[in-house]
């Protein structure tokens, strides 16, 4: 075992070296390697900075609930409490006729008009808050339901820009991936070109290796490492870019945070999120030379 | 030690390079196989080091069959044979030290416990002095010295060598083959590819002469050349 691991430690470094000895070339490779791994890394961090923007209009989620109106005001209040109480409501608050009234008066400048009415045309209204862990498919279900009851007349949501706004974040998300996938798929195909030709340089050498007893996984082995070097590397990069970007952007962001008043901020790559870049530049890195040794080195036989 | 029972080899194309070949050489022995360019000797070694597979006929090769060496198990068959070629094929991006510890590295050996049987393999080859050298940096004859050194570092009991001294001068040659004959005092059989004949006649070995892919009738028989 020790043994193994003294081999593997061995190869890799005979590996690290060779790309040393060619540092421009590598530092392409590796360069490419970064930025392909930077887009999808950094676009995340801009979705997740909407997603925490958008966070503060939660209160956004309310809906009003119009009674009808020969529901008289003892009846709402009991209505109001009684829907309180259900687990997927938050908070219910009452707004009477007379209140909505009063309010509409003040805020409208239509007093005067509003005295010529003999009654009150306005219903009372319960605006409803969904409890925080309410989803947007169990906030529908919700407003259907009260939208049922005898008592309630319309219910009447304001907010469904906030949920298409949701959705947008979410195609965006989705398409990230697909894009990120379609990246990735394009860094295998990067670093098994590199290794092929890597292969194809070092022909004469594998042949003479094989040539006195070295089995394909022993002639493989080299190469493997240097895909693994080229995603580590590549990867390290990348955070190191993403981090530059981010140290870029904070002076604006804060600008902007302090025009809004608001909590906007662009969170930081945590420590596990750029440890999964790298993992996953390792990782392609990896499949990549596999492929290109997979399918290279079986040729390569001694003349 | 090696066994040709019948063998033919044909080539795609249709050169026939061996005929219908039997042939033995026992256990210990240093047998020389002589011949025009072209008459199958490269070819006999190359079957022998599974370079290349018998058309028919079965090659036996220290007992085995090298029929039933499956493609998979060839590195680990190869690692029995120590082989010495007219080019050398050694790595020219290395130093003559890490060139011969290759095949003990290769069979999964550490570097330190390498070295300690790399030295004695210099030793014997004289070039102890020189394990830090780049190989391109030694002479033809030296450079020789390193590969029958990686091919004897792993102690094969069977050594084969096509055309050790075709780019060496008489007097290298004839300490290339010293060499070899040493290995052989010591055990170890040796099959050797050359045409170097009056070569061969000082060291006093069995000689094997192909002609077109056949055992030259006249060499079999020594008396006839008396």
């Amino acid at each position: 075992m020790i043994n193994w691991l003294l081999r593997h430690a061995g190869t890799s470094a005979g590996s690290f070296v060779r790309l040393v000895r060619q540092p421009f070339a590598s530092l392409m490779i590796i360069l490419v390697i970064a930025v392909t791994l930077a887009i999808p890394a950094s676009l995340n961090l801009v979705v997740r900075a909407a997603q925490s923007v958008s966070s503060g209009w939660e209160n956004a989620l309310d809906f009003s609930v119009y009674l009808r109106r020969d529901i008289a005001e003892p009846d709402a209040g009991k209505l109001a409490q009684l829907i309180g109480q259900r687990a997927d409501v938050a908070s219910v608050r009452l707004i009477t006729a007379n209140e909505a009234l009063a309010e509409f008066r003040a805020q409208s400048g239509f007093g005067a008009a509003l005295d010529q009415l003999s009654e009150n045309p306005l219903p009372h209204t319960l605006v409803v808050r969904p409890s925080a862990a309410s989803t947007s498919a169990s906030i529908i279900l919700l407003q259907e339901e009260l939208g049922n009851l005898p008592e309630a007349d319309i219910v009447q949501v304001d907010t469904e820009w906030v949920q298409r706004f949701h959705a947008i974040l979410d195609i965006v998300r989705r398409a990230i991936v697909i894009g990120g996938s379609l990246l990735g798929v394009a860094i295998i195909v990067i670093i098994g070109n590199t290794i092929r030709l890597d292969i194809q340089n070092r022909r004469e050498e594998i042949e003479v290796t094989k040539l006195i007893g070295a089995s394909n996984a022993f002639v493989r082995r080299p190469f493997l490492w240097s895909g693994i070097w080229y995603g580590l590397l590549g990867g390290l990069m990348a955070v190191g870019l993403v981090y530059y970007g981010l140290y870029l952007l904070a002076p604006s962001v804060s600008r902007l945070a302090g025009l809004y008043q608001s909590g906007v901020s662009v969170t930081s790559l945590s420590l596990n999120e750029a440890l999964a870049v790298i993992g996953i530049g390792m990782a392609l890195g990896l499949i990549g030379s596999w492929f290109a040794a997979a399918r290279h080195m079986r040729r390569i036989e001694p003349r | 030690m090696i066994r040709f029972e019948d063998v033919t080899k044909r080539f795609a194309g249709g050169h026939e390079a061996l005929s219908r070949l039997s042939l033995s050489v026992d256990k210990g022995e240093m047998v020389f196989v002589t011949g025009h360019s072209g008459a199958g000797k490269s070819t006999l070694l190359r079957l022998i080091a599974l370079i290349e597979r018998p058309t028919s006929g079965q090659v036996i090769v220290d007992g085995q069959n090298t029929r039933r060496v499956k493609r998979r198990k060839i590195p680990a068959y190869r690692r029995q044979i120590g082989m010495v070629f007219q080019d050398h094929k050694l790595l020219y991006d290395r130093p003559v030290f890490d060139n011969v510890a290759l095949p003990l590295i290769i069979a999964g050996m550490g570097y330190r416990e390498a070295g300690r049987r790399v030295r004695p393999a210099l030793e014997q080859v004289g070039l102890l002095q020189k394990e830090k050298r780049n190989p391109a940096t030694l002479s033809a004859g030296e450079q020789q010295r390193v590969g029958i050194a990686r091919a004897i570092v792993s102690r094969p009991k069977l050594l084969i060598a096509d055309e050790p001294t075709g780019n060496l001068d008489p007097d290298l040659s004839l300490e290339v083959m010293r060499i070899f004959r040493r290995f052989n005092e010591v055990g170890v059989t040796v099959l050797i590819a050359s045409h170097d004949i009056a070569l061969i006649d000082k060291l006093g070995c069995r000689r094997i002469e192909l002609d077109a892919g056949r055992i030259a009738p006249a060499v079999e028989d020594p008396e006839l050349w008396e």
